[in-house]
């Protein structure tokens, strides 16, 4: 049988449905730690089949959220509900949410084996159907021949397979990741990815991703919800939170941007005119309705930078600052300038379609930054 | 030359300490093989002693008390121990915390006169007949605290995670206890358990002042005859608690050993 296949992401698109009905619902959720407030407020829908992921860096509440779900810490204020169940005063162990600890928290007593079939011990189930759906678990990890060891006797990626084979033994409607790569290295991280991502769609579960790491976010989830000081920045999947981001804070936790301070000198309908250090920045499409005077910022990203020598042509119609080569990053794939412009450092990243160009741009030179206004940001908060 | 000099003077010191610190109970041991009836006049070597201790009835009795004294106390300890353990850890804040720790270690600093004296009037009081059962309680008092150090000790370097990996997978409390913390911390609790049953065995002082007639135990045996005179059959008897209590302390050791490893 096939196994069933989540639409492609251009169409899976449960947030934008009306009618559609969340799986996970925080519900104006305040966590307070004493004095210290680690979720504020918080209102955020989780839908079924999704790959999502709560990013942002560490103490910013996002694995209190998820500790929330999981029942181990109970909510100052607000509702957690899971399929439109309230959760308050349900304990973890009914909870039917399951989760991968960033430790792997493995019983260092037990073997491979017995770890996962701890969950389905725990839940009665007879001993032949707990054997065949261990047995099944393993062979779903690649670890078939490992059973009988102890976590000490595994490696670190084989101990990440452990810990996610004993989590999705149980078949929990809900699976959640806490920072489930951190250990690992690169090149394994990586891969694990894209194991991850595969697994879901064959299983058909619903993620729920905590991670400190905006690639491993940006590659696996269908949304993303970045998070700052117990608050939800922005939601949306990879492309609209890296291609608009909301906020300042947004748009410099997540990849490389240029960002420059200004106050809005001319309004017309979407089109805004911003005059900022570097000269007067015209933003084509701006999200936010501003008014003369205001107090913005303007940002666009390196790679939709064009850099030219001072005295080279550029088309009409783009912004142009002038600045001198400060750095010059080579990266393989790419290029990065930092140019220095009256006291700011902006970036220019170029990719490196040929081999080898005849007279590139050196360190020391004057050159002009292109800039599309379809590409500039304007960003308010 | 001059580390060649250090390195004898450190082997003097190390055996000087050492024969400080063990030649009376080398002597000790020498003299139980003794097959002179005179305790400081070696008469060749023999193990009639030994054979004699089977025979002698006071002693044995004594014997059998202490092991049974020690078994029960060490066991109520551990429990007692264990749960203070639990409670000083996983509940950092509660009300009376710095009292409750300071009133489960002060067992281990309080002089041994003074417990005993104290825990004498308090069954005199309260008119409780003293025998197997106050040298029970009595030793588990003092011996409960050092239970909860070695058991803490482990404790503190638990991983709550896995604890809560066991709640997560559907564990209730009970099971999570049993099923996990349980086996992680055993070695601990097991040290535990051979520390207290040792400090059990060849307690004196606290024993002196709780026991009653019927209840003798094997130091306070051995104390009393050694009033009328040192025996050849003494010297056998403690060299055996010697070796008794040598093997539990390596016992409780590994178990302390293996524990740490399994972290």
């Amino acid at each position: 049988m096939e196994p069933p296949e989540r639409p492609s992401r251009g169409t899976f698109a449960p947030w934008d449905e009306p009618a559609a009905q969340p799986l996970v619902l925080f519900d104006g959720v305040t966590k307070r730690f004493g004095a210290e407030t680690a979720v504020s407020d918080l209102t955020l829908a989780v839908y079924e089949r999704e790959f999502f992921a709560l990013l942002g860096p560490s103490g910013c509440g996002k694995s209190t959220l998820m500790r929330m779900l999981a029942g181990f810490e109970t909510p100052s204020a607000g509702r957690v509900l899971l399929a439109g169940q309230d959760l308050a005063g349900m304990p973890p162990h009914v909870r039917p949410v399951n989760m991968m600890f960033q430790s792997y928290a493995l019983f260092p007593h037990m073997s491979v084996e017995k770890n996962i079939a701890f969950g389905l011990e725990m839940d009665g189930r007879p001993r032949d159907e707990v054997g065949a759906r261990v047995a099944e678990a393993l062979r779903m990890v690649k670890l078939e021949g490992l059973a009988g060891r102890r976590p000490h006797q595994l490696s670190g990626g084989q101990r990440q397979r452990v810990a996610l084979a004993r989590a999705l033994v149980k078949r929990p409607k809900l699976l959640l990741l806490d920072e489930p790569l951190g250990a690992l290295d690169r090149k394994l991280r990586e891969e694990t990815q894209f194991e991850l991502m595969a697994l879901q769609e064959r299983l058909g579960l619903t993620f729920i991703i905590v991670t400190h790491d905006q690639d491993e976010a940006m590659t696996m989830a269908t949304r993303i919800a970045v998070m700052d000081k117990g608050r939800i920045a922005q939601v949306g999947t990879p492309a609209v939170i890296y291609e608009a981001p909301a906020t300042r804070h947004v748009a410099g936790f997540i990849g490389e941007i240029n960002l420059v301070e200004g106050t809005v000198s001319g309004c017309d309908g979407r089109r805004v005119t911003v005059a900022t250090a570097v000269g007067d920045l015209t933003v084509a499409d701006a999200a936010d309705s501003v008014a003369v005077g205001q107090a913005v910022a303007v940002a666009w990203r390196p790679e939709k930078t064009r850099i030219v020598r001072a005295g080279e042509a550029i088309s009409n119609g783009r912004a142009v600052i002038s600045g001198t080569v400060h750095d010059i990053g080579y990266l393989g794939g790419r290029t990065t300038y930092h140019v220095d412009v009256t006291g700011l450092r902006l970036k220019a990243a170029v990719a490196n379609a040929a081999r080898s160009v005849e007279r590139p741009i050196g360190t020391g030179e004057a050159v002009k930054l292109a800039v599309a206004p379809d590409a500039l940001l304007l960003l308010v908060r | 030359m001059t580390s060649q000099r250090s390195r004898f003077l450190d082997a003097t010191a190390l055996t000087l300490g050492f024969a400080f610190l063990y030649l009376p109970i080398v002597i000790l041991v020498i003299f139980s093989f003794n097959a002179s009836q005179l305790v400081t006049v070696w008469g060749g070597f023999s193990t009639r002693w030994y054979a004699a201790i089977w025979q002698n009835r006071q002693l044995m009795d004594a014997a059998w008390m202490t092991v049974q004294v020690a078994a029960a106390s060490a066991a109520f300890a551990t429990l007692v121990g264990t749960l203070a353990a639990l409670a000083l850890t996983r509940y950092v804040r509660f009300r009376g915390r710095t009292l409750f720790s300071g009133l489960v270690y002060a067992p281990i600093v309080m002089p041994e006169v003074i417990t005993g004296l104290s825990l004498l009037l308090l069954f005199v009081s309260l008119g409780i007949d003293r025998g197997f059962w106050t040298v029970t309680v009595a030793h588990a008092t003092f011996t409960c605290g050092f239970v909860a150090v070695v058991v803490q000790s482990r404790l503190v370097t638990f991983d709550r995670s896995l604890e809560e990996a066991a709640a997560d997978l559907g564990a209730a409390p009970a099971h999570v206890f049993t099923r996990v913390t349980l086996p992680i911390i055993a070695p601990a609790v097991v040290a535990g358990f051979l520390l207290a049953f040792t400090l059990s065995l060849d307690d004196l002082v606290i024993a002196s002042f709780t026991t009653g007639p019927g209840s003798t135990t094997l130091p306070m045996r051995i104390y009393s005859q050694v009033r009328l005179g040192v025996t050849p059959e003494i010297n056998a008897i403690s060299t055996l608690m010697i070796a008794t209590v040598t093997v539990l302390v390596i016992a409780a050791s590994l178990a302390t050993k293996r524990s740490a490893a399994a972290r």
